[in-house]
């Protein structure tokens, strides 16, 4: 198999000796500091552990699941470890995933700035994560909640003696951590680009972490207010949301939905950047209809805003007003759809090759297609009311959130390892994880689709017989899915050590950020470089090489 | 921190300011950044007061009488003098990044001063009508009772105003709750502004805006005008629910 | 073109204290305006007229106290993009609340 990778000869390579890990040393150095590519780092390790937490509980609902009977675990139990699960996965995996680490990592070097516009935001970011992060934890040892990660009223404020109010302060707080990445990106897009760089020479990558950022900014506040009123109304008993009182649990539903769609986005935009990348990188050809991609992904952050209520059909909310948002729902898809046929049209005749990351990125465009499109089954009104609250829709939401940005993640951890850390993974053995990890994924989450058009509910700890086969494959494909997650952990720690020396530009790409040395200098460039040539120029990087060979010899 | 001799070497450099950190490149790319950020938080927070006033507005639509009922039970005098209180600490506080701009010590503290009593008044005043909302048993949840607007009390003077029915009476617990959670959370941001506003004193009398470096002071402006929006908007909704009933 | 280039050498637009006075004054008639407003009998024009005479409030302040009158068009465009998702908001939960009586189909 053909390969674009070039590395520099192992015998005389060397890692710069100057570089951001080497620049400062001790703990501290790393606590304090106000270094976009430490902090990045740091977000890495703290969501990791996040996300092998996270991983475990979902091993335990699996296990749960493998008999009809609620053997493994009590109900209530059952409920708290998919409550756990949830919120975990989404507040303190999903939506710092990509954005605090690829992002923090990339951004400021892709639109070639020395540091983020605000560092010590950042680094706050960084802290107020790990406060939410350590709350949530100590809500779950200490007894655990149990509301599901939608904090349901008035099932949340008045029926469950469970850690609520610590594990909705948690949320509260990694909350306003999203907020300042998303505000510090912003800033850092608008006001930090090196001279030359406009709007459309910026890589995807940042477009999409742009619209995403404008997500974080606008939506992330409605469930921090609203996040309040639930304490407010467990602790003093106000009555906002409480029905007794005259309060409408409805009015909860919508609060929390304008924030919570919208963060679907927050975890898919900046995965869909990452593909962008990788995509045009290993098939040797500028993305098809920038503009169009480009653009795609604000008309994806502004429409999420305008579709909320899909997830409330079945609540109780006007017939007028679920025709109006099963409309707008299905204005969502274009944009979506124009990505992946954009992807799919700079394949068509490019040099494609097929290593790690673009293998994680064709399991992102397969299955973030079906994702996709089973979203379309329930946002229309009619078969949402029959699918909703199933299996069908966990199969829908982990096939956009596992299937899709979790390969992105992937892909780009892949991807940009080698500017991170200066080595290469081991190339054969990553390509096994990413085969292995798109074959479980298949395995567990393809039956729930079944099991759902047949009628199993979700959120429940036992269930019907008739269903034990597809829960058994589902049980089966998680182990499956379980090593392929292990597997990058174990050979990227190993890489650290033992990977070989990547060089500045191991997969021939064209971004600023290849452009410089691996791992980059704290201050990312020695001058800041002046932008002439568009993104994905191909042609600019053969001359910039051409130049190089001929100014040595 | 800053020291009296930054000055000196501010005007002999003036290209560079000591105070222009280093991943900026000019002095103005430095400003605008920090007002553009300082704009997107505020933006969050009108987000996270929007949540309250959408709330608001469809309690308000659901029970209007009991939304008249609990506004007539605050007091209009009260209430508006807190509103000119808060416009004027505006005022005070616009001048102090006025006399920050031209580099007028004695200016910026005899303003931050300013706006700290008068914020402090507000408080005050504030509080004053908080604890007379918990004596007449209408704090939400932990110390409510709705039968004063089943049988209103007759003022001196006047005739007794007709109750509301028992059902609808009750839910003046909607509008007390919103009343508290909204200008709460404005008080808490009142709070929060206070704090700065002291650690600002603070610096401000050490001299350390004197070399014109101060980014934080305009953002705090910013913080604090909008603090003084949010009290424009609660004022009627709040205060002056059909006042002529 | 970048923005950077464009508002390079713009130094920041100091306003005027007679301004400040100017509009605190403002602010300070309109307060006793909507006071008094709220006494006539105008029926729903009441929460109208409050809420018209708070926006033209906020309105001052975001031009003058908060200098957006003097600012770039990125500044401009953010305010503008709070209020429009804040309209968002109200106005795509206000589709559900004010159409719930209608029953069905």
């Amino acid at each position: 198999m053909s390969s674009i990778v070039s590395l520099p000869d192992q015998t005389t390579a060397r890692i710069p000796k100057r570089n951001y890990l080497t620049n400062e040393n001790g703990i501290l150095s790393w606590l304090l500091t106000g270094d976009h590519k430490r902090i990045a780092i740091l977000y890495l390790i703290s969501i990791t552990f996040f996300f092998f937490i996270g991983g475990a509980l979902a091993a335990l609902i699996r296990l749960e699941l493998l008999t009809p009977q609620s053997d493994l675990m009590a109900a209530d139990t059952y409920n708290k470890v998919f409550s756990m699960h949830g919120i975990i996965m989404i507040f303190l995996f999903l939506v710092p995933s990509v954005p605090a680490t690829l992002g923090n990592f990339l951004i400021p070097i892709m639109v070639g700035a020395k540091d983020l516009a605000f560092p010590k935001i950042n680094l706050l970011s960084w802290y107020l994560y790990l406060i939410g992060g350590g709350m949530t934890l100590w809500a779950m040892i200490s007894g655990g909640v149990d509301t599901g990660w939608t904090f349901t009223v008035p099932l949340s404020t008045h029926y469950l003696n469970t850690n609520v109010v610590t594990t909705g302060l948690a949320i509260f707080v990694a909350g306003f951590s999203s907020i300042f990445t998303g505000l510090n990106f912003i800033v850092t897009i608008h006001r930090m680009r090196a001279p030359g760089m406009t709007w459309f020479k910026l890589p995807l990558f940042v477009w999409s972490n742009y619209a995403a950022s404008i997500l974080m900014v606008l939506g992330t506040p409605v469930l921090a207010i609203t996040l309040v009123l639930v304490v407010l109304e467990r602790t003093i008993g106000i009555g906002v949301f409480d029905p007794t009182k005259g309060g409408d649990p409805i009015l909860f539903q919508h609060l929390f939905w304008f924030y919570s769609h919208p963060a679907v986005y927050i975890m898919i935009l900046p995965g869909m950047g990452v593909i962008s990348e990788v995509i045009s990188t290993f098939s040797r050809k500028r993305v098809f209809g920038y503009s169009a991609v480009a653009f795609s992904s604000v008309a994806i952050a502004v429409f999420g805003f305008f579709v909320w209520e899909h997830h409330m059909f079945i609540m109780g909310v006007s017939n007028y007003s679920t025709l109006i948002f099963s409309l707008l729902t299905m204005l969502v898809a274009v944009p979506s759809a124009i990505k992946i046929f954009n992807w799919a049209f700079t394949l068509y005749k490019g040099s494609i090759t097929f290593e790690t990351p673009m293998l994680y990125a064709f399991g992102f465009m397969g299955l973030f297609t079906i994702g996709g499109l089973t979203g379309v089954f329930l946002g229309s009104s009619g078969t949402d009311i029959h699918l909703t609250e199933t299996y069908f829709i966990v199969a829908h939401f982990h096939f956009v959130m596992v299937g899709g940005m979790l390969m992105a993640f992937l892909s780009g951890i892949h991807f940009w390892w080698p500017k991170m850390t200066g080595r290469m993974y081991p190339e054969k053995l990553s390509q096994l994880a990413a085969v292995v990890t798109f074959i479980g994924f298949n395995f567990t989450f393809f039956p729930q689709f079944l099991l759902g058009m047949l009628g199993m509910p979700r959120r429940y700890a036992a269930y019907p017989p008739e269903f034990q086969v597809l829960n058994v494959f589902s049980t089966a494909g998680a182990t499956i899915l379980g090593v392929g997650y292990l597997l990058p952990m174990i050979y990227l720690v190993w890489s650290l050590k033992y990977g070989q020396i990547a060089g500045n530009n191991p997969w021939q790409a064209t971004g600023l950020e290849w452009q410089i040395q691996s791992p980059p200098l704290t201050e990312n460039f020695i001058e800041i470089p002046v932008v002439t040539q568009d993104a994905y120029d191909y042609e600019w990087l053969e001359r910039q090489k051409e130049r190089e060979v001929t100014q040595v010899g | 921190m800053d020291s009296p001799t930054v000055a000196l070497h501010e005007s002999t450099h003036s290209e560079h300011p000591s105070y222009q950190r280093h991943h900026f490149v000019t002095m103005a790319q430095q400003r605008e950044s920090a007002s553009f950020g300082m704009w997107l938080f505020l933006l969050t927070e009108i987000m996270f007061f929007g949540g309250m006033f959408t709330a608001y507005l469809i309690y308000r639509n659901w029970y209007y009488p009991a939304f008249v009922a609990g506004s007539h039970t605050l007091s209009i005098v009260l209430g508006t003098t807190n509103t000119a209180v808060l416009i004027t600490s505006s005022f005070t506080m616009a001048m102090g990044v006025w006399c920050a701009e031209t580099r007028r010590r004695g200016g910026l503290i005899l303003s931050i001063i300013l706006t700290l009593i008068l914020g402090l008044a507000f408080l005050g005043i504030k509080s004053v009508e908080y604890h007379e909302k918990w004596v007449q048993h209408h704090v939400p949840g932990l110390r409510f009772d709705a039968m004063s607007f089943v049988h209103p009390k007759a003022e001196p003077g006047q005739p007794a105003e007709p109750g509301l029915p028992l059902d609808m009476a009750q839910h003046t617990e909607v509008y007390f709750s919103l009343y508290f959670a909204m200008t709460g959370m404005h008080a808490l941001h009142m709070i929060i502004g206070m704090g700065l506003l002291i650690f600002m004193l603070i610096k401000a009398i050490r001299g350390a805006y004197d070399n014109g470096n101060i980014t934080f002071i305009e953002n705090f402006g910013l913080y604090w005008h909008f603090v003084d929006i949010v009290w424009i908007f609660l004022f009627p909704l709040l205060y002056l629910i059909s006042r002529h009933q | 073109m970048s923005e950077l280039e464009a508002n390079h050498a713009e130094e920041p637009h100091i306003v005027s204290p007679k301004i400040y006075a100017m509009i605190a004054a403002t602010l300070l008639i309109c307060t006793g305006l909507t006071v008094a407003a709220s006494y006539l009998e105008l029926g729903p024009w009441n929460a109208v007229v409050a809420l018209g005479i708070a926006v033209f409030k906020a309105t001052l302040v975001v031009l003058f106290f908060m200098h957006i009158k003097y600012s770039s068009n990125l500044m401009k465009l953010t305010v503008g993009a709070g209020l429009f998702t804040f309209l968002a908001l109200v106005g795509m939960s206000m589709s559900d609340y004010i159409s719930r009586a209608w029953g069905s189909f």
